[in-house]
């Protein structure tokens, strides 16, 4: 049992094999997909492998400290930032095969054409609590 | 009221209602109903006889599914009264749930999910916080174990070796949330080397209890890692320490060696060691060679190499890690604390920052760093002081 984080882009993955921008899709292929990924979440429900899974908004902010009894300074959006967060799927399986498994149903997902866009989807390990076992 | 009581009765009231003809999900189901009724009730209005007040709580809540499962179905009647109690319940029962919830046909985590429901007597919402996922998951998990499980006759006997894999997995996960998990492992393993004679169940709950009985010295106040050597062996469990080698030594004497029964042999060496320093690691290696005939594990042949390292001098340990991948994890976490024990800090400190890097747990990483760290900056202040020693 480990937990994987699979981990979609908006940008700064590599590019997909139908690489044509959602807005350029018909409105039945953007639905397909949308089903798709609902369909999807719902297997990983039954087959008691699902934790979470988040879309997150393009734009957002970039906040830090500025000094005792300052407010926080906010800046951005930067268009230069090269790696955007499109979302996240989290998933709890026997190993790391069956990430790797799931992520690839999760890239077969359709876009345009109804075809598969082969997206690249982030596969990355939860840092786990240590083993009661050490020696 | 006493809820590992409750608990430990959950695998005997199930068997009740197997041989009662009630198949093995429906009875699950109804013994998980009748447990939370106990905590609801119990507390103001103590049973008598706990087992027989769940017995038949569970049979009246079986016969009221199975009766709402027959109306449905065109009205038939069925289970309509209480059989007479069929023979008071055995041992056996409860030996037949460990094989039947570590079936082979299950996946690991839809085995250990069944395990802590069935045998152990937690709730879906326990073991659910336990393994930090959510309820609706474990409560998938636990019903497609039962359909896969629910062809399987509760009368054939088992192989013990997937029980132990199931057991182990359990206690390897520790404390993570409000269930102590190696605690409740402990108890399953106990509750099944009393129903089961074999040599490798006693290794295993010697294994568990050799390393529960550090547990309090492994991590410090702020749940930084402490190693071995600088643990505080006053805090370790002298009586569950005594009690483990107790348990190897009577499964030793029986002459059939297993894999659980070498690694609590490793175990109990470091638990008799009054100091890190007075640790038999020549013994500790000869167990290592015990436990590598015994499986073809590298992890075991990198665990080896460090005790080589203790035994012969951190140059002995290097070549013996020469010839295992470096793709092993944990492979440059012992890489660089052998390069540090042969004096060469900078290889040592890299190696740590790479290890670091590469750790599987966040405790570890953040011990692996604070190694690189420290050898670091050890580094930078002998660069400044001309003479250089510290």
């Amino acid at each position: 049992m480990a937990k994987y984080l699979l981990l979609k882009h908006y940008r700064g993955a590599p590019a997909p094999v139908n690489d044509v921008p959602m807005d350029r899709w018909t409105p039945e292929e953007i639905s397909a997909h949308m089903r798709y990924m609902q369909d999807f979440a719902d297997r990983l429900e039954k087959s008691g492998e699902f934790v979470d899974g988040q879309a997150l908004a393009p734009e957002g902010a970039w906040v830090r400290y500025d000094g005792e009894g300052r407010p926080p300074v906010t800046d951005g959006p930067f268009p230069e930032t090269k790696d955007l967060i499109a979302g996240w799927m989290i998933i709890d399986v026997d190993g790391y095969d069956r990430a790797v498994e799931l992520a690839g149903e999760l890239s077969a997902a359709p876009g345009a054409g109804g075809k598969p866009i082969h997206e690249w989807l982030e596969v990355r390990p939860f840092l786990t609590a240590p083993p009661a076992v050490t020696e | 009221m006493d809820a590992l009581l409750l608990r430990s009765l959950t695998p005997g009231v199930i068997g009740v209602l197997v041989r009662r003809g009630a198949d093995f999900a429906a009875a699950e189901d109804a013994v998980q109903d009748a447990l939370v009724e106990a905590v609801r009730v119990w507390p103001d209005d103590p049973p008598r006889d706990p087992k027989g007040w769940l017995i038949t709580v569970a049979w009246r809540r079986f016969v009221d599914a199975a009766r709402a499962e027959t109306a449905r179905r065109r009205r038939e009647d069925r289970a309509e009264t209480e059989p007479a109690p069929g023979p008071a319940p055995s041992v056996d029962d409860t030996l037949q749930l460990y094989f039947l919830c570590a079936h082979p046909s299950l996946t690991p985590s839809s085995a250990v999910a069944l395990t802590l429901r069935a045998v152990g007597g937690l709730t879906t919402r326990q073991i659910a916080r336990a393994y930090l996922v959510p309820e609706a998951t474990v409560a998938q998990r636990i019903s497609r174990a039962k359909r896969t499980v629910s062809a399987v006759r509760l009368d054939r006997p088992g192989d013990v070796a997937t029980v132990l894999r199931v057991l182990y997995l359990v206690f390897n996960e520790g404390y993570s949330g409000d269930v102590d998990l190696s605690a409740e492992a402990i108890r399953l393993t106990r509750q099944l080397a009393a129903a089961i004679d074999h040599p490798e169940v006693a290794g295993l709950l010697a294994l568990m209890l050799l390393h529960h009985a550090r547990r309090a010295s492994r991590t410090a106040a702020d749940g930084s890692l402490v190693p071995l050597a600088e643990q505080d062996r006053g805090r370790w469990e002298t009586g569950m320490i005594a009690e483990g080698v107790g348990i190897l030594q009577a499964a030793l004497a029986r002459d059939r060696l297993g894999e659980f029964q070498a690694q609590a042999a490793i175990a109990a060496l470091h638990c008799d060691a009054p100091s890190a320093e007075e640790t038999d690691w020549a013994q500790i290696v000869e167990w290592y060679d015990e436990l590598a005939g015994l499986t073809d594990s590298p992890v075991v042949r990198l665990n080896r190499a460090v005790a080589v390292g203790e035994a012969d001098g951190p140059r002995a340990g290097l070549n013996e890690l020469a010839s295992l991948s470096e793709e092993l994890p944990r492979h440059a976490a012992v890489s660089a604390y052998l390069h540090e024990r042969d004096g060469d800090r900078a290889t040592a400190a890299r190696l740590y920052a790479e290890a670091a890097h590469r750790a599987p747990t966040l405790a570890e990483r953040d011990h692996l760093t604070r190694q690189a760290a420290r050898l670091n900056a050890v580094d930078a202040d002998r660069a400044e002081d001309p003479r250089g020693d510290i």
